[in-house]
């Protein structure tokens, strides 16, 4: 029962992303790439792509893809909502139980021990991203060398700018876009 | 909780959902832009909650699992206007990526095979590996910063964990939230006991 499957999927992402941004990326990529056979790596290299180029925040953004893909318009809702149902519950709880209590120090204890654990699991998710840039595939190949050098370009320049100037993410996207356009378009060696 | 230009017994249904819908429709890049736009509309424009609550809300969001904007905008319809309210304001936020996602995806298929569009989201591909480089290192300096040695073995054994051993990502969140939880009891015990 695929929607059942696309159901429960996004429930285990709503429910185990803890910290925002991108702490849903790894999870996704666990859920749609190696648990279930949705995307390939570089379909969902493009998914996070076009999800950081749209409104609206990644989870919700896959989830819509993804279902779109597995099971048309309906797909994409039972996506969204199994995204959307833990975060409805577990916010209300919280918040009934902050109006309670007036503080959350286990709760915030909790989130503390998860940060480098989110940490961790965004830097390993980044990593194959990177793979999947410089060599069209999730691992290193035998030959390390065969890299897209044009890829690495962008990617040192698109780094630089950030750390240096802190640029809008959304400028360095664009960019290395419009870039890797004009690099296909001229003939360069 | 009766804020200026809000009657008590007529709940706001409509500019809530209409507000919760325009700011996720023109908001880009995610939580932590959406917090400061919605305490803008909520506590400044119509004023309908006030700062300190606010305050409260985005703690209790961004310590949810979750999409922190959905979570945020729960919280608010919550609060002014109870359990309809969260529902219609689940709905504003997540509406607009919804149908914007799917029409975007409704042409992918077509789109891929087309060498430039190919060239331009490879592209953008790279873009965001570099995007994601920036926040990992930001992060991680901002856990060396605090200077204890727990949090950077469990950066160190996570990573490993996922990277190398291909331990699940749940039982390595289950794990680590419990990490979390003993070192607040013990450091709280100790806190109170010296």
């Amino acid at each position: 029962m695929i929607f059942w499957q696309l159901f429960l999927s996004f429930v285990q992402i709503g429910l185990f992303s803890i910290g925002g941004g991108y702490a849903a990326m790894p999870l996704i990529q666990h859920q749609v790439v190696d648990v279930h056979p949705w995307l390939t790596m570089g379909q969902f290299a493009d998914v996070i792509a076009i999800a950081e180029m749209t409104p609206g925040p990644i989870a919700i953004n896959s989830a819509t893809f993804v279902g779109i893909q597995v099971g048309g318009l309906p797909g994409a809702l039972v996506a969204t909502l199994g995204c959307v149902a833990p975060a409805f519950v577990i916010v209300l709880t919280l918040a009934w139980v902050y109006y309670r209590c007036r503080g959350l120090t286990l709760v915030q204890g909790v989130l503390d021990g998860l940060r480098p654990a989110v940490v961790a699991m965004i830097a390993s998710a980044g990593l194959t991203l990177l793979l999947q840039a410089f060599y069209g595939q999730r691992e290193l190949p035998a030959d390390w060398t065969a890299l897209d050098w044009k890829a690495v370009l962008l990617f040192a320049a698109g780094f630089f700018l950030l750390r240096k100037w802190k640029v809008n993410p959304l400028w360095i996207l664009a960019g290395s876009g419009v870039l890797s356009v004009l690099f296909f378009l001229l003939p360069f060696p | 909780m009766t804020g200026r230009g809000m009657d008590p017994h007529k709940k706001p249904y409509g500019r809530l959902f209409w507000s919760v819908l325009t700011l996720s429709a023109c908001t880009f890049g995610g939580g932590f832009v959406i917090l400061p736009l919605m305490r803008k509309k909520f506590v400044q424009d119509l004023g309908w909650i006030d700062e300190q609550e606010m305050l409260d809300l985005t703690a209790i969001a961004q310590s949810s699992p979750g999409a922190i904007a959905v979570n945020a905008a729960i919280l608010v319809g919550y609060r002014v206007a109870g359990l309809p309210g969260a529902a219609l304001t689940a709905l504003g936020a997540v509406l607009p990526p919804l149908v914007i996602l799917s029409v975007i995806s409704l042409f992918y298929q077509a789109f891929r095979a087309n060498p430039l569009i190919a060239a331009l989201l490879g592209g953008m591909v790279v873009g965001v590996a570099a995007v994601i480089a920036d926040v990992t290192v930001t992060l991680i300096r901002g856990i060396l910063e605090h200077r204890r040695l727990l949090p950077v073995l469990v950066l160190i054994a996570a990573f490993a964990a996922v990277r190398f051993f291909q331990v699940n990502l749940l039982l390595v969140i289950l794990l680590c939230g419990c990490i979390g939880a003993a070192d607040t009891l013990y450091r709280g015990r100790k806190g109170a006991g010296a």
